[in-house]
């Protein structure tokens, strides 16, 4: 079911040499996974760090609750379960049934995101009330900036394999795995930063 | 149902990739596009820094700032080593001679991701027009190259922000690349071709990139922070508001002092490639060389606090990271021993590549001395932000990477081209580089010892002297540029005929026609399984049907 415009075939033949290996893209996006957990690296060596030597200041307030975190990493735990179990539907070439659950996944995401801003809006600190209070959200912040990156890969997806036929299924399940493996990885980050802000 | 266009309906006028020299300001996916636009980008930044540098040594020649002001010194000086770093070194040794020559030397047509691989050089010349507008806009940065706050914080804010934005972009690009080479070194290789039978190159870009996307990634999240401390008035880094300077350097030095071995072990692959050719012998200790690599690498991530020893660092700290560094001098003394041991007793051919590979050994053996000096305590306590520190790191970078640039430019022109250099010229050229650079960095050693300052515009009058020698050289350094920008011009047009194989190779980049097709090789790529296996009189070898092993046991 393959139609090549005579420009796209022209390209082929000169410079795209994709084809003639195989495919590697979920092995670059691995080794870039790697790269974006250094940048959490970074950011959690820092916070342990102020924890270590910098004192809160006098009169500063720094209090987290542990309820709402506690249900936000529910969420995306279970959310990692329903993007798998999307990714099996559409490999049986059940297409309805994928879209279902990833629709569930990012419905779970938002859930996450919204939950994050109750808890944002009710805290007692702001950005720049005191170091750790910067710390806090510049981590919590650039958490979820890749929940809100990954529920628009899962919505981009959920569009895009609507019909069997459709640029994603069950023959080119590649973009929902890359979705997949990213949506783990934000998931696990996420579990690594519950531990180390709320529960140290 | 298939659609299948004929072949005759594509008239080539509707092509989306240009030809000929229009592809080089192309979004081209060919990796010897790109890697000559990285090259041809990387040398346009290069002459910009320079000028730099000839404004700071023109400043430098007085005592008092009489040349510019004192803030515009500072910005001068934090372009030039922002330029010199991020724009020429890292960009010229990874992505130019990497994305040239690793298809070549893995047996692939093109690397992993060819669109990435386009993204990323994209990324450079926006970052690089950005940085240095920002000092006809805005008023550059003035915080110098590493940007420690509190100073990057109190100094303007505008400049230090569009500081932190190139740079982020550049290390984004960085990255990208570095994932590429992953992917293409240890996915890539054609059927056959073991690890440990790939060029040297290859095991110096593995170790790089491993350290690219291990470490550019800290830098880009400190950055983030810094910019937080800048635009929004967070204290991450600001004393005043309850912050700490000291995880600012931490963060910093853990990319910036692998950025190091991001510069200089591409250099050191580039130069176990040149060398074996034009000694005809074996590239000597090849498993040493390999496990050096990645010593190297293993090490340059564990010893970024050696350049906070005045910062308030505990005893234990101190220690952990003297010892740590010194280590870090047994594999570099690895490969310069087995560079030395390759070239002994080999046919030298002295041409230009040689010179300045031996060039590199010397200035580079002289800055890995000043290293592991810089490394104890006591003494880096007394250098600590001297000259000497300046000197050290001019020989590690110019005297070590830029010198293996000019050395590989000599080497591989003739396969880019099909052309050969001028050789007179091109001895002209090491000449005045290397008594160039001598001449401007030797005494800098002096100057840092009797304890002036870097990155200050004013000094005091005893140093006058030792500066106008040290700005001598640098106006060598500059004239040096001539001969090499005539030479490289001119020879394009008339050089003479390169041939496929000027030099007798054997590296799988010259078992192809000189400039090489689009697809590298017409037919399968070679199975070279040793890549230095000279040690033949010349005349024996018929390079149409030997592979390097045949070579390597026929030899003695």
């Amino acid at each position: 079911m393959t139609s090549l415009t005579p420009h796209e075939q022209r390209i082929d033949h000169t410079d795209d040499h994709a084809a003639e290996h195989p495919d590697h893209r979920m092995f670059g996006l691995a080794t870039f996974l790697v790269a974006d957990a250094m940048t959490f690296a970074g950011f959690f060596a820092a916070y342990l760090t102020f924890k270590a030597v910098n004192p809160l200041l006098p009169g500063a307030i720094y209090e987290l609750e542990l309820p709402l975190p506690t249900l936000n990493t529910v969420l995306l735990l279970v959310s990692s379960a329903t993007f798998h179990r999307a990714g099996l539907n559409l490999r049986r070439g059940q297409n309805e049934r994928c879209r279902l659950w990833l629709m569930l996944t990012a419905l779970l995401g938002l859930a996450f995101l919204a939950s994050q801003m109750v808890e944002y809006f009710t805290l007692p600190f702001g950005l720049t009330d005191n170091l750790y209070a910067s710390t806090f959200y510049a981590l919590t912040g650039f958490h979820g900036l890749h929940v809100t990156l990954g529920t628009l890969m899962i919505l981009i997806v959920w569009w895009q394999c609507r019909t069997p036929s459709g640029r994603i299924s069950a023959s080119n399940h590649f973009p929902l795995e890359a979705a997949e493996l990213y949506w783990h990885f934000v998931d696990g980050i996420w579990v690594i930063l519950f531990v180390i802000l709320y529960l140290i | 149902m298939t659609i299948t266009a004929p072949q005759t309906s594509a008239p080539p006028s509707v092509s989306l990739q240009p030809t000929g020299w229009l592809r080089y300001l192309s979004f081209s996916v060919d990796h010897k596009v790109i890697g000559l636009q990285y090259l041809v980008c990387g040398f346009a930044f290069y002459l910009i820094g320079g000028a730099m540098a000839g404004a700071i040594r023109t400043e430098l020649l007085s005592p008092v700032s009489d040349f510019m002001p004192r803030d515009v010194y500072n910005q001068i000086l934090t372009l030039h080593g922002t330029v010199m770093i991020f724009l020429w070194i890292v960009p010229v040794v990874n992505g130019a001679f990497g994305n040239y020559l690793i298809p070549f030397y893995v047996g692939a047509r093109d690397m992993a991701y060819p669109r990435l691989n386009a993204v990323a050089f994209w990324l450079i010349p926006p970052a690089g027009l950005m940085l240095i507008s920002s000092y006809f806009i805005t008023g550059a940065a003035q915080s110098g190259w590493t940007a420690y706050p509190p100073l990057s914080i109190t100094t303007p804010a505008a400049g230090q922000i569009i500081w932190i934005l190139s740079v982020l972009l550049l290390g984004g690009s960085s990255i990208f690349g570095g994932i590429n080479f992953i992917a293409t070194i240890l996915k890539l290789r054609r059927p056959g071709l073991k690890l440990m039978q790939l060029p040297m190159y290859c095991w110096a870009m593995l170790g790089t990139s491993i350290l690219v996307v291990l470490s550019t990634p800290v830098l880009a999240g400190t950055l983030i922070m810094l910019s937080f401390d800048i635009v929004a008035h967070t204290g991450f880094f600001n004393p005043g508001l309850g912050g700490n300077v000291v995880v600012y350097q931490h963060l910093f030095w853990f990319y910036s002092h692998p950025a190091v071995y991001i510069m200089v072990l591409p250099a050191f692959g580039l130069v176990s490639e040149i060398l074996p050719v034009h000694c005809r012998k074996p590239l000597f200790g090849y498993t040493t060389m390999v496990y050096s690599i990645m010593a190297i690498v293993g090490l340059g991530l564990v010893v970024w606090a050696h350049h906070m020893f005045t910062s308030g660092t505990p005893p234990w700290m101190r220690l952990f990271f003297t010892i740590a560094t010194a280590f870090i001098a047994v594999p570099t003394g690895i490969k310069f021993f087995n560079w030395l041991a390759t070239l002994w007793g080999g046919r030298i051919s002295l041409n230009s590549a040689v010179l300045f590979s031996c060039g590199f050994i010397v200035n580079f053996v002289l800055g890995g001395i000043t290293g592991v000096a810089l490394a104890q305590v006591p003494f880096d306590v007394h250098v600590h932000d001297t000259y000497f520190v300046v000197a050290h790191f001019h020989y590690i970078v110019y005297g070590g990477s830029v010198f293996v640039i000019f050395a590989s430019i000599y080497h591989w022109y003739p396969k880019v081209t099909g052309r050969m250099l001028n050789e007179h010229l091109g001895r002209l050229h090491f000449l005045l580089t290397f008594v160039g650079f001598n001449l401007c960095f030797a005494p800098q050693h002096w100057l840092g010892l009797n304890g002036m300052p870097r990155r200050v515009a004013e000094y005091d009058p005893q140093f006058a002297l030792v500066n106008q020698i040290s700005s001598t050289g640098a106006l060598l350094m500059a004239i040096s540029t001539l001969p090499f920008l005539w030479n490289v011009i001119a020879s394009a047009f008339n050089g003479a005929i390169a041939g496929d194989n000027p030099w007798r190779a054997l590296t799988p980049e010259w078992l192809t026609s000189s400039p090489p097709p689009v697809e590298n090789w017409k037919g399968e790529p070679p199975l070279v399984t040793h890549p230095y296996g000279y040690g033949t009189p010349a005349d024996e070898i018929d390079l149409n049907s030997a592979s390097g092993s045949d070579l390597w046991r026929s030899g003695q």
